[in-house]
Parts: C-alpha cells; sequence; structure tokens
C-alpha cells in the first residue's frame, strides 16, 4: 500500500545493432496497470533521470512491460545508463502509461518506421492484424542488423516492407503512400528528419489521415526527486511530510484529509486535488502535455512532487 | 474441486427485496460458488470480485455482461461499444468518452450544477414538508441536468427511466420483470436510437463532442451513435438509484447527516459511502475466456461467472462493520462503479450530481428523517427505489 511504483528489470537483451529490450515487472508480482498500443511509460532512473519509452510488449500479458531502448551517442545519460548500467533484478520507478498516440479504428493503415521509432508500431500492427484490418509497414533505418524486431515482423510476410538504407537508400515515401485510398490512416514515428519528410508526403492527404509520435526534448522536465517533500493542506494550513516510500494519497488519508481514490493506479481521475502552488511530478494516465504542464492539478495515489513542498486546495 | 452449490435465484423476488442474506451465505460458502439455476459462477468476496473485474483477459466482457452468452445467443440489441466490448475493440470508444466526460472536462459544469441544484431544493421544500425523495429529488435532478449536458430534445425524455430499467432488467434471466417490460421496449429503443444522430443532438452537449471525435477520426460514424446510446443507456437509472441511497442513507442515520452539515466538503465522500453502502450496480456477468482457476474451483472456459458488486462491498473480510454507513469511513476501493478497464467511466458525473444535490439539501435542511414506509423498485441487476418519503425540516 505505502510503496510509491516501482518496476523491476526480469529481462534484457539486445534486440538489434545499439538496441536493448528490456522486460519489467513488478517486484511483489502484481498486474500492471493496463495500457492500449502507442503508449509509453516514464521510466525513473536512479538519480531521477526520467526517459518515456513505447510500450511494444503484449497487453494480453498483464504482468510485464517490454520497452527497446537505443543508445543514444548524443543523449545525456539516459540510455547509456540503461544500455551499460541497469542490471537485471534493479528497479526503477514508474510513470503512467500514457498514451498521446492511440490508434483509431479503420479498415487499413499504413505504418512508416525509422529505427527504434518501430517500438510504438509494434503493437498496433499485432492488434489491427488481429482484427483483421488491411495493413503495411514502411520501416528504415542504417543497415539490416540495426532494424530491431525484424525476425517478429518477418512473419506477417510481404505487408512489411524492411528497407535498410545502406542497401535501398532513403525510404521512398511517396511510392509507399500510393497504397492509400480513402479510409486509410498513416502511422508514423522515427527520427524527427523522417517525420518532417512524412508530414510533406502526407500533405494533400485529408485532415486527421496522418498520427505521428514524437519524443522531443520539451517533454522532458527535470529530474524526478526521491527525496521526502512537504504538502501543505491551505485550507486547513497543515503540513505534512510525504517520505519516499509512500504515495500523496496514503500520507493525505492517514491525516484525516478526505480524498476519496478508487483504482490507486492513476487511471480513474478519483484522487484529483488542485494544486495551488509547487510542482507536481505528475505519474499518472489521465493527464494530457498541456494538462501536466499547467500543473494546477495532479492524482494524489500516484505523483509526487518536484518541488519541496506543494500546496494544495484541501 | 468442485465448488460449493447455491440453488438460489439471486433474481427471485425475495432476494431482490433484501439481497443481504443471499450476499452472506455466498460470501460464506467460498472464493467461487456454483449457481445451480443458471449453471453459472458466482463470486461474491472483495477479494475475487476486485481481481475478476480488473482481469479482463480472462474474464471477458464481449460475450454479454448479462446472462445471455453472446457466444451461443444473439443479443437483444447490437452489442454497446464500452460495457459489452473487450480490447482492442473497446479501446476507442472508451478512450473518447473518458475524455469527454472525465473529471477535468466537468469542471465547467459545476456551478451550472449547483445553481439548478438550488433551484430543485428551493422548489421541493415550498411544497411541504413530507416529500417523496425518489422522484422529488432522486429523479428529478438527473432528468433534469443530464439529458440538457447529453444535448438531446425536451420531448420524450419520460422514455429514459424505462428504457434503462428494461436495459437492467435484460442483463437477467428472462424473469417477470423482463417480460413486463417486453411490450414497450422496440418503441423505446427506436426513440433512444433516434436521439443519438447528429441533427437530433444539441451541439454544446456530450453527444456533439461525440461526433466531433467521429469527425477527427478517433471513432468511425457508425461508432458515434452507439456511443451516445451508451450514455443514454448507463446514465440515468444507475444515478437516480445513487441518489436515492444516499438519501435513504441519510434519512436513516441522522448524526451522519449532522456529520455532513458541519462538514460540506463530504458529500462526495458520502456518496461513494452510499454507492459501497448500497451498490445501486448489484451484479455484472464476465465469461471465461479459458479455463480460470479461482481458489481451488476450475471455472471451465466460456462459463459465465456472476459478479455480485454489492457483496462484495460489504464482504467483513474487507470492510469493518460493512453494513453501516459511516462517513468516518474512507470508502475507496469499493466496486459499486466496477474496477479496470470497464469501471464506470460516468462515475465523476454521478459523483458531480450528488454533490450539487446533497450541498444544496445540506444548506437548507437541518433535519431529515423517514416519514412513511418504504418500497424497492425490483430490478435484476440494480439496487433500486420505488418510494422513500422523507420529511425535511426546514431552517
Ligand atoms: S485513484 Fe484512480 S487516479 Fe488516483
Amino acid at each position: 500500500m505505502a510503496e510509491t511504483r516501482t518496476l523491476r528489470v526480469t529481462g534484457k537483451e539486445p534486440v538489434a545493432d545499439g538496441v536493448v529490450a528490456l522486460t519489467l515487472a513488478d517486484p511483489h508480482g502484481a498486474r500492471l496497470p493496463d495500457w492500449t498500443p502507442g503508449a509509453h511509460i516514464d521510466l525513473i532512473l536512479p538519480g531521477g533521470l526520467v526517459r518515456q519509452y513505447s510500450l511494444c510488449g503484449d497487453r494480453w500479458d498483464a504482468y510485464t512491460y517490454r520497452i527497446a531502448v537505443l543508445r543514444e551517442t548524443n543523449g545525456r545519460g539516459g540510455s547509456a545508463y540503461i544500455h551499460d548500467g541497469l542490471d537485471i533484478g534493479e528497479a526503477v520507478g514508474l510513470g503512467g502509461p500514457r498514451n498521446n498516440f492511440p490508434v483509431v479504428p479503420a479498415g487499413r493503415y499504413l505504418f512508416i518506421a525509422g529505427g527504434i521509432g518501430i517500438t510504438p508500431l509494434l503493437p498496433m500492427i499485432a492488434q489491427v492484424d488481429l482484427l483483421g484490418a488491411d495493413w503495411q509497414l514502411l520501416y528504415g533505418g542504417r543497415r539490416e542488423a540495426s532494424l530491431a524486431f525484424g525476425r517478429d515482423l518477418a512473419g506477417y510476410g510481404d505487408r512489411v516492407h524492411l528497407r535498410p538504407e545502406d542497401r535501398y537508400g532513403l525510404l521512398d515515401l511517396t511510392g509507399f503512400l500510393t497504397a492509400w485510398q480513402p479510409g486509410t490512416r498513416v502511422y508514423s514515428c522515427g527520427p524527427v528528419p523522417l517525420l518532417a519528410a512524412v508530414e510533406r508526403a502526407c500533405a494533400d492527404l485529408p485532415p486527421h489521415t496522418l498520427r505521428m509520435e514524437r519524443f522531443t526534448a520539451s517533454m522532458l522536465t527535470g529530474p524526478a526527486r526521491s527525496a521526502p517533500f512537504e504538502i501543505e493542506l491551505a485550507r486547513s494550513k497543515t503540513v505534512l511530510t510525504v517520505p519516499a516510500g509512500s504515495s500523496v494519497l496514503d500520507v493525505l488519508a492517514a491525516a484525516g484529509a478526505d480524498v476519496l481514490s478508487s483504482c490507486r493506479q492513476g487511471v480513474c481521475g478519483t484522487c484529483e486535488i488542485t494544486v495551488l502552488s509547487g510542482e507536481p511530478d505528475h505519474r499518472d494516465s489521465v493527464l494530457d502535455d498541456t494538462e501536466r504542464a499547467a500543473g494546477t492539478c495532479m492524482f494524489a495515489c500516484v505523483s509526487r512532487s518536484r518541488s519541496d513542498r506543494l500546496v494544495v486546495d484541501l | 474441486m468442485k465448488p460449493p452449490i447455491s440453488y438460489a435465484d439471486p433474481f427471485d423476488h425475495d432476494n431482490l427485496e433484501d439481497p443481504g442474506p443471499l450476499h452472506a451465505s455466498l460470501r460464506g460458502a467460498g472464493p467461487v460458488v456454483h449457481l445451480s439455476r443458471y449453471d453459472t459462477y458466482a463470486l461474491a468476496r472483495y477479494e475475487q470480485v476486485h481481481a475478476a473485474l480488473t482481469d479482463w483477459q480472462r474474464f471477458q466482457s464481449a460475450a454479454g455482461v448479462g446472462l445471455s452468452n453472446f457466444r451461443y445467443e444473439k443479443p437483444w440489441r447490437p452489442p454497446s461499444l464500452l460495457l459489452e466490448a473487450d480490447p482492442p475493440q473497446h479501446d476507442a470508444p472508451r478512450r473518447v468518452l473518458s475524455a469527454i466526460i472525465g473529471p477535468r472536462a466537468l469542471h465547467r459544469l459545476r456551478d451550472q450544477w449547483a445553481t439548478v441544484a438550488d433551484d430543485l431544493v428551493d422548489r421541493v421544500l415550498s411544497g411541504g414538508d413530507v416529500v417523496d425523495a425518489v422522484p422529488a429529488l432522486a429523479e428529478a435532478f438527473p432528468l433534469r441536468v443530464f439529458p440538457d449536458a447529453v444535448g438531446i430534445p425536451a420531448e420524450g425524455r419520460e422514455n429514459l427511466l424505462p428504457y434503462g430499467d428494461h436495459l437492467f432488467n435484460a442483463f437477467g434471466p428472462p424473469n417477470d420483470l423482463v417480460v413486463a417490460g417486453a411490450p414497450r421496449i422496440a418503441d423505446l429503443s427506436a426513440w433512444v436510437n433516434a436521439q443519438c444522430a447528429r441533427d437530433v443532438l444539441s451541439p454544446d452537449g456530450f453527444g456533439a463532442a461525440i461526433w466531433a471525435a467521429a469527425d477527427r477520426g478517433d471513432l468511425t460514424s457508425e461508432q458515434a451513435p452507439l456511443v451516445v446510446r451508451s450514455l443514454l443507456s448507463a446514465g440515468v437509472d444507475t444515478t437516480v438509484h445513487g441518489l436515492s441511497a444516499v438519501l435513504y442513507a441519510f434519512a436513516t442515520n441522522p448524526e451522519q447527516w449532522q456529520r455532513l452539515r458541519k462538514q460540506p466538503s463530504l458529500a462526495r465522500v458520502a456518496f461513494d459511502e452510499a454507492v459501497r453502502w448500497e451498490s445501486p450496480v448489484q451484479t455484472f456477468f464476465r465469461t471465461a475466456t479459458t479455463d480460470v482457476t479461482v481458489g481451488e474451483t476450475v471455472i471451465p472456459d466460456g462459463a459465465k461467472i456472476l459478479m455480485f458488486l454489492g457483496a462484495a462491498n460489504r464482504d467483513p473480510r474487507r470492510w469493518e462493520n460493512p453494513d453501516s454507513f459511516d462517513l468516518c469511513r474512507d470508502p475507496s476501493g469499493h466496486v459499486g462503479f466496477g474496477m479496470g478497464i470497464h469501471q464506470c467511466v460516468g462515475q465523476h458525473i454521478a459523483r458531480l450530481e450528488a454533490e450539487s444535490v446533497l450541498t444544496a439539501l445540506a444548506r437548507r435542511v437541518p433535519h431529515i428523517e423517514l416519514a412513511g414506509p418504504v418500497h424497492r423498485h425490483h430490478n435484476n441487476t440494480l439496487r433500486a427505489w420505488r418510494s422513500i418519503p422523507v420529511r425535511l425540516h426546514r431552517k
């Protein structure tokens, strides 16, 4: 009950040049929060680095999450730490899952992936295939050996077009998009130049056809803190301390504040509290990016604080 | 291992009138009980009900959340995209609706509904001290605010309650309650379906927002009217009986009413405590997607499983003094709204409605007490009321 959400690394394996896949599970073997294809989680690494990774496993398996991490040579240390420092058995913090990139219902899909951008598309593909939708995937990367999950995808036969750059050059987006028909949705994820090219190539398609996910540095704020923080109840003029191992909700409940909760996973939205000042560390699955940035509310069951003190309207 | 057997009929009138003894015996018998009459498995303890609700992978909804098994029987109406669907089909409708009626989206309704509640309570009080809380408050308030919020026209709203009543009866066996509703259901359904069309809905309501999601391609245009239908199906009777429950709870627990009056911020807790205590939605079925072991019993693939939300919410293994309505308790974690991916998407609307009514009442009514015999309304799924005469003492 009093524990904040952590995951344990239960598997780590290379899946392509410079890409390692992690399997994560609850330390006590509990179910993990449900997710939908396109969702990502925040991994909170030791030292407070927060990084986002798309879930690429099987949602029918409620007990493990799978992510794939590319070693970023110019990164700020998160991916290098995961590759070199994070061992099986170690714990990481969890935020989310959140989904800014959901699969919308359609009869046909065209998927375009660049490099590690394949990760959110993998569960989407599995799912639309299960639903019997018509789909194709165009997947590019530097070399054959850098295309993660190529072997899994090969099972889909000629729906999948693997196009390593050293053999095929840049992806032929225009050629691929000739398969577009009314009602087809285009999903793309990958490096910024690819997304820009996809955007240009889709410029004449009807609105809402193209769905993309951009992971940008602006999504990352300062490090999460694992230190205790204070929560000030503005109306009752009480100051409480939230220790590292307890949730805000538990601390509020112990102090007799009437905050209702239900799911305790940051999913249902019941435990919302209004934040008057301070900077919440959002770890819920409810808020979108704008609402998170606004920082005017938080979900007490999972979210924490980045500032030393949060003032809430209670 | 063979589970204990119960020959009881949870849907007979005695059990609908007072399900407490049946719930106690099912909880006592074991983690899972075979209901021989319907060849169905019953879960009545909190732990197992909670686990089954969250495990959509093994306890599916798509085969119907009533007794009828859609694997073998054709449903009486096109299945709900929310209630009677699982991932992946469930994802888009759920996502769209939870954005439209989520807690953040409802903030704009708060002041408006508070005014409507003040106004309603004023009018009720001007009519005399003794009122029937069911029609005067519990039905009147949702019927005033909810259809407006969805955006359906004023005409025909009297159809909403009988439609919902039949829908919730139809989750049970085809007993006398279902038979009694059958003659009108074609007309009622046709009316409800007609309200889901884009050009019938006002431009600023939840219904229009659902259609706007279809325009953005987040839903298909075939799905949009069915999602609107879900709102109209699940959003009225449930709230009416939730409000009835909390009003009855206060009329019979005067010290709790005093507590609320002293601390009006308890209104939400009070409503959730009433939902725990009465469980307006008593039961839902799931279907095993594989052989599932519960306790030491293997529930076979394809079997129907009846989850007793009402029994779980009063399981003494989980709750202290479960039969008392107590604002000191933290009702969090009750399964009255379900749990997991199918958890009631409209729960925030229900809480806001209840908060509006309770706050308005608490301001004006120092005492509330029963003023005559109460009457239940029997429904195969809902713990419902026909009449709760109360005396409202004015300031
Ligand atoms: S209890 Fe559900 S979001 Fe916190």
